[in-house]
């Protein structure tokens, strides 16, 4: 397929948006797969950010920077895929538009014993219309509810795929990027 | 997607001598934004060898040694260990200055590919 020069053509970048609540397993669920260590990149906020008090203040004044999670994946030697853990709170939205812009979809990560963690992230890839799939952590205590309870309390329509994941697991992680990937299929054919 | 400068376009180049040697210290000069259409922060990047050769200090002179192989912004945020943000901006004046480049990559993703995406992941 590829007609080889002594240019070898750049591989073709593809990217996903983990989001998610503080704590959720966003980094741990990038640090499953990712062949690199999961990086942690600072993104600026030099803007106002009122609120923002779980980032580090950098210089004093106005700017501070919020970690994200930088994972990579090279699935063939034309195909490299990153992975882009962000926080999901809404005081980060104006993170995800540049996060999100030409993403192949998202990953929303929940804790089923604070769901409402992830409505800022929901709200976000619905309005934008941005393929996504839910991915429930099973963690330790928390009580197991039926996909049923948790898509009633997500708010979020029969279509939107609810898979069971633990971000520890590298099994798992891969299958919720296929389902993923399967939801964006599903809406590209539909 | 627009007409913008991408991948083959040759700005201007910047011969103008404008202190090279304090430039760099204001890395980005209090700036957030450089515009570049389809730069996004997976975008891979590329240097011409012979930028190597040009008279580039610091971050700007380790992002063109990086981009000897196409990175992404986000490789080299982390590779320099610099936030995303200050990364952008320098990347972004080289591309204008015509250090780096855009690569071309498919305005949409067709459907082999994300099937393609799919086996490979699964196949991991
Ligand atoms: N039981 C369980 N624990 C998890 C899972 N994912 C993450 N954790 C743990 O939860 C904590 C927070 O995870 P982290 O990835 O840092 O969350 P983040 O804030 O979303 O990046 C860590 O101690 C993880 O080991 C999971 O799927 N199941
Ligand atoms: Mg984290």
């Amino acid at each position: 397929m590829s007609a080889r020069s002594d240019v070898v053509a750049p591989p073709i970048a593809v990217k996903i948006v983990i989001s998610g609540g503080f704590g959720v397993g966003k980094t741990t669920f990038v640090g499953a797969i990712s062949e690199i260590e999961p990086l942690v990149t600072e993104a600026e906020l030099t803007e106002a950010s009122i609120g923002v008090d779980d980032t580090s203040a950098v210089s004093g004044k106005t700017t501070t920077t919020v970690a994200l999670d930088f994972g990579r994946i090279t699935l063939d030697d034309a195909l490299l895929l990153y992975l882009f853990g962000t926080p999901g709170q809404d005081r980060f939205s104006f993170l995800w538009d540049d996060l999100v812009d030409g993403a192949l979809g998202a990953i929303v990560l929940i804790d089923t014993r604070r769901v409402e963690d992830s409505f800022p992230s929901i709200d976000y890839f619905e309005e934008n219309r941005i393929p996504f799939i839910v991915g429930v952590n099973r963690f330790d205590g928390g009580m197991r509810f039926d996909l049923r309870e948790i898509r009633d309390a997500l708010g979020v329509s029969d279509a939107v795929p609810i898979v069971e994941c633990d971000a520890r697991d590298r099994v798992s992680v891969k299958d919720v990027l296929v389902a993923l990937t399967e939801e964006v299929l599903t809406r590209r054919l539909g | 997607m627009t007409d913008e400068p991408r991948a083959g376009h040759r700005p201007p180049p910047s011969t103008y001598d404008e202190d090279p040697v304090v430039r760099p210290f204001m890395l980005t000069g209090g700036r957030t934004q450089t515009v570049h259409d389809g730069l996004r922060i997976e975008t891979q990047l590329r240097a011409a060898p012979a930028a190597l050769s040009a008279p580039l200090r610091f971050e700007a002179r380790r992002i063109v040694e990086l981009c000897q192989q196409p990175r992404s912004l986000a490789d080299l945020s982390a590779a320099l260990r610099a936030p995303l943000g200050v990364v952008r901006v320098i990347a972004g004046d080289l591309i204008t200055e015509g250090y780096l480049r855009i690569e071309q990559q498919p305005a949409e993703l067709s459907i082999s590919l994300i099937e393609r995406i799919r086996d490979r992941v699964r196949a991991l």
